[in-house]
């Protein structure tokens, strides 16, 4: 990074950020991790702290990835990927999977995102309002139906364009739903004031942070 | 006697009219009913539109059907895939409509249609792009938007087991959307891995009661392949 306030600083890695998710997810929480850089999380999550994995295409009680020579090919998550179910789990169709994700059952959803806006707005599946074929899958459902939605996404696009902004510029997901925003570089609250900073990557300051945020950034009451 | 199985595809796709919604199950290629698929080329109809979560793959199947020119529109929640190139290629040339659903909404929309309700209100999607032009009503303080449900005139269905009334059992994630498309239909047909003997499959182990099933077809192709 090249301004001399982030000489110091250490970004988080993928595998750092999934692991600081992760630590907040207490036993007993049912979770359904979005594709993509959320998936990850899972990983962290010592197997005898028991959470519960869902997956929007009738899997409850997901388990990690199985060695290639265990393959079940009955057996995929959302992203399409094998996964393996834990003992204890069970299996349901679409309706009642997505009965899970709307009816508030699912204490959280992790999502990546392109931008999380100060009021909650979360902007996620569609680049422009002319993209070609957008997919949106079950983003909208997770993003209104858990009862928290976490975001997990870079601070900043490579380019440097913040992710965390006033008010989102793209195709919107869901209105108000972002409670936490975990990026490589700092934790937030999603408030009534907007984004309140709970904790920095090592070597960040407030100052760095905010340049690299548009919206205006607060501390903790 | 009841007896829901039949000896051909052939006779399985009888009746399937042009114009008509066809409901496709499977999420990925679990669950994903190939055959049939393939069958309903081989059957003519036209002009159709075609429930399924994703828009195809390669030039098979469901991409295939879209590739002859029967499909005037696609309703899912997620048309990419990892070669999503026929329906991309019609979609870009104006040559498919597409109604982009959220996942959820869409299976409830077939869910609802099975169940005799014609609309329900949810928080899915209000204040996007996918509200726009519906209605939208506050109830107890949350913003809802209106959907409607989503009945088929068919819908093709993939089981791991199925009887001659029609009772169908599931395996693991190929279950998805395949239970409620066949609530949906006016006509579901099932092709099915294993046939069983009446009263052989447990009734507590049940998926899919043999009301929601018109046809069966015996399709032991094996393990799911590919996306």
């Amino acid at each position: 990074m090249p301004d001399s306030l982030l000489a110091e600083a250490k970004p988080l890695s993928r595998t750092e950020m999934a692991a600081r998710v992760a630590r907040d997810i207490p036993e007993g929480w049912y979770v359904n991790l979005g594709i993509g850089m959320p998936t990850a999380v899972a990983d962290h999550v010592p197997m005898d702290r028991e959470v519960i994995f869902h997956s929007e295409n009738g899997v409850l009680g997901m388990g990690p990835a199985p060695p290639k020579d265990q393959i079940d090919p009955w057996l995929i998550n959302a992203g399409k990927q094998h996964v393996t179910l834990r003992t204890g789990g069970s299996f349901c169709h679409h309706a009642d999977s997505f009965a899970m994700i709307r009816g508030g059952h699912l204490d959280l959803c992790v999502l990546g995102a392109f931008q999380v806006a100060e009021n909650g707005d979360i902007a996620n599946w569609a680049t422009s309002e002319n993209d070609t074929a957008p997919a949106v899958g079950g983003a909208m459902d997770l993003a209104a139906g858990a009862k928290r939605l976490w975001v997990m996404m870079e601070h900043t696009t490579r380019d440097g364009t913040p992710k965390l902004v006033h008010r989102c510029s793209y195709p919107l997901t869901a209105l108000g739903a972002v409670k936490r925003v975990y990026t490589n570089l700092a934790v937030l609250e999603v408030t009534e004031r907007g984004f309140v900073v709970i904790e920095l990557a090592p070597g960040m300051t407030m100052d760095a942070l905010q340049a690299r945020t548009g919206a205006t950034l607060h501390l903790p009451a | 006697m009841i007896d829901k199985i039949v000896g051909s595809m052939a006779e399985a796709m009888e009746g399937i009219k042009d114009g008509s919604t066809v409901l496709i199950g499977g999420f990925g290629a679990v669950g994903q009913p190939n055959a049939l698929i393939d069958g309903l080329i081989e059957q003519g109809a036209t002009d159709l539109t075609v429930a399924c979560n994703n828009a195809g793959v390669g030039r098979v199947g469901l991409a295939r059907l879209m590739d002859l020119g029967r499909v005037r529109k696609i309703i899912c929640s997620f048309p990419r895939s990892s070669d999503p190139v026929v329906f991309e290629t019609l979609y870009r040339a104006g040559k498919i409509e597409l109604e982009i659903v959220p996942q959820g909404t869409l299976a409830e929309r077939m869910h609802a249609a099975g169940a005799g309700i014609p609309a329900f209100f949810t928080a899915t999607g209000v204040g996007t792009k996918m509200a726009m032009g519906k209605e939208t009503r506050e109830i107890d303080g949350r913003t809802y938007v209106l959907e409607k449900s989503l009945p088929g005139e068919a819908a093709l269905v993939e089981a791991w087991e199925a009887d001659r009334w029609g009772n169908l059992t599931f395996r693991k994630s190929g279950r998805n959307f395949n239970p409620v498309m066949a609530m949906a239909a006016r006509l579901t047909i099932v092709q099915s891995q294993h046939i069983r003997e009446l009263g052989e499959i447990d009734p507590d182990h049940v998926h899919t009661p043999g009301i929601f099933v018109n046809r069966v077809l015996h399709v032991p192709y094996g393990d799911p392949s590919g996306f």
